[in-house]
């Protein structure tokens, strides 16, 4: 079982955050598909999300209710920052999301996706 | 080592809890550590930007106030147990003849997947012993409710490590309380190490990568730490390090098993050292007057986000907190368990903002929150003052003014070891009556119907009613929840 990362995600969110270092972990990009892992269960709460993955029997908590909307929203769209928004986020807070969403990926609680 | 004579053994505390965060994240997200994830996230405060964002309250803040659903729980399947681990904090040993049948268990797990429970620690007794066991964790998993469950390894054999590797959704916790045969027996009982070692063994082979190896830390282990981090290495396992509380047989023996303050400081630093690659159950809160808050919510989920569900039905605050003072009420009653944690006087209680009493001036009261509430309740220290470990001492001195006054016993025991006479008792206390002296006949069985006047016929007293009626409240002159200084953290 890897351990988890201790490295901050990266400031600019369009970059690609570190390697992946989880097993099944993905590199985000804003700009491409994604979707919640079908082995991820989303259980909606005031602050947010609690966000289970099945498979590594990992928990997140999805601490605003505008990123349990992202994500939700990632499969209806083209690229992630499309689905940002959709949810109505600016720039300056799709790149926060971005880092977020960065790190779910790298726990493969998101994963990419064919754009078709 | 003095008193504690070898028994056998139990899976410990550790049956029971959850394993602390350690994910510093980015503002929007808490990711726990791996597998077996448990109820903490990482605290840091979410900070949502952004004129349209709904301001929301730090992680911690949300938890203390409960959620609709617990994020994880405890469930002991049974108070059966092939061992008697001295400090078992369920006193297990012998079935319930009250215990949830395999229809009730299911109904259980209905409810859970409703409540989008992700996941349940399964502990005991050994859950492994009921003949169910397989058939009820297969079922959880098939509706959404992931297990990890805590064995003493007895029944982990190649067949079975071959079945739990090939499974995602189920994750398995072996208790070892000793890096060598000496220090684990001594606890857990002759052969208990070589059982949980064989069963490594097994799952190490059968290519299961990342199990447990769970660890409560007494003062006859704390010497021990780098063996144990190797064994785990060995087996391809995670080490799980929690805290022994004085709960169940635990209350007996903690006087003699827990840590030494120089011992304590010791784990503390071999934690702070680890930290990245153990789990501790967000066990060792009371432990960050030393210095930095170990990882972890520093909050106490007791009947906020966990909560324990034990054999016969009963839900506790905490797993470590088997006692009337604690129960909110039973997953058999007209609401089943989702009434019981959304609308119990006990669990709304603690979730109301609690005082932190005399632990109010001292600066390191937002890590520690004033520690463990089973700890205090059951070394008989007041709940709204320190932990009896408290790294400064006040626990300690509060220890020694206590003298002789009335410490709680839990309110079940299962325990094997008790001579017919003292069952006799312990089931006269459960329902209020006092029994004859030694050697006098016992009194005349009144309930003619034959109806059980408990669900469990089997005691020896049942359907007998006597004169003297013991005051069941007279127990601890513990005011419920007046005033406690919660404690902090999320076991589970």
């Amino acid at each position: 079982m890897s351990t988890p990362t201790t490295a901050p995600a990266p400031a600019d969110a369009t970059t690609q955050a570190g390697a992946a270092d989880w097993a099944g972990g993905h590199e985000f990009s804003l700009d491409a598909a994604w979707t919640l892992n079908p082995q991820v269960a989303l259980r909606p709460e005031r602050f947010g999300a609690l966000a289970y993955h099945f498979g590594t029997r990992r928990l997140s908590f999805l601490k605003s209710p505008h990123l349990l909307t992202v994500v939700e929203r990632l499969a209806d769209h083209p690229t992630a920052r499309a689905a940002c928004l959709d949810a109505g986020l600016d720039a300056a807070q799709t790149a926060t999301f971005g880092k977020a969403l960065a790190t779910l990926a790298r726990t493969d609680m998101i994963v990419p996706r064919n754009p078709a | 080592m003095s008193t504690v004579l070898p028994r056998a053994g139990v899976p410990g505390p550790t049956a029971a809890s959850a394993t602390s965060t350690r994910t510093p994240m980015d503002d929007l997200l808490a990711t726990s550590a791996a597998a077996s994830a448990h109820a903490t996230g990482h605290a840091t405060t979410a900070a949502p930007t952004g004129a349209q964002m709904r301001p929301v309250g730090s992680l911690v803040d949300e938890f203390q106030s409960g959620l609709d659903a617990p994020i994880c729980l405890t469930w002991e399947l049974t108070y059966a147990c092939n061992l008697a681990c001295v400090h078992c904090l369920s006193s297990s040993g012998r079935r319930d003849p009250r215990e949830l049948s395999t229809a009730e268990c299911k109904g259980v797990i209905d409810e859970l997947q409703r409540m989008q429970v992700f996941y349940v620690n399964i502990g005991g007794g050994e859950p492994t012993v009921r003949k169910d066991f397989w058939e009820l964790v297969d079922y959880a998993t098939a509706h959404q409710v992931g297990v990890k469950f805590s064995t003493n390894g007895s029944r982990i054999d190649a067949a079975v490590a071959e079945k739990l590797a090939a499974s995602d959704y189920v994750d398995v916790q072996i208790s070892l309380d000793g890096a060598t045969a000496e220090v684990n027996d001594y606890v857990r009982g002759p052969g208990s190490y070589d059982t949980a070692m064989t069963a490594m063994g097994h799952l190490k082979d059968a290519g299961f990568s990342g199990f447990k190896l769970s660890v409560v830390c007494t003062r006859q282990n704390i010497g021990q730490l780098d063996e144990f981090k190797a064994i785990a290495d060995h087996y391809g396992a995670q080490l799980r390090l929690t805290r022994l509380r004085p709960s169940g047989r635990g209350a007996d023996t903690w006087d003699e098993l827990h840590p030494l303050p120089e011992q304590q400081k010791e784990l503390y630093d071999w934690l702070v050292a680890h930290g990245e690659d153990v789990l501790t159950g967000d066990s060792f809160f009371h432990l960050a007057a030393y210095g930095d808050a170990l990882p972890g919510l520093n909050l106490c989920g007791a009947g906020r986000v966990v909560c324990l569900i034990d054999p016969i039905g009963d839900v506790y605050a905490c797993p470590f907190a088997i006692h009337d003072e604690f129960l909110a009420g039973n997953v058999r009653s007209e609401g089943g368990f989702q009434g019981v944690w959304q609308t119990s006087e006990l669990f709304l209680e603690l979730r109301e903002p609690q005082s932190a009493g005399a632990c109010n001036s001292c600066d390191f009261f937002d890590k520690c929150r004033g520690g463990c509430m089973a700890a205090k309740f059951f070394t008989g220290l007041p709940m709204d003052g320190p932990d009896p470990e408290c790294v400064l001492g006040h626990g300690e001195e509060l220890l020694k003014q206590r003298g002789d006054a009335f410490i709680p016993k839990p309110s079940m025991d299962h325990s094997k070891n008790l001579s017919k006479r003292q069952r006799l008792e312990k089931a006269a206390a459960e329902r209020g009556i006092t029994l004859p002296p030694e050697g006098q006949p016992l009194p005349v069985r009144q309930n003619g119907a034959g109806i059980p006047d408990k669900a469990c016929d089997e005691n020896p007293l049942a359907g007998f009613g006597t004169a003297e009626v013991v005051d069941r409240g007279a127990s601890p002159s513990v005011d419920r929840l007046a005033g406690l200084g919660f404690p902090s953290r999320l076991e589970g």
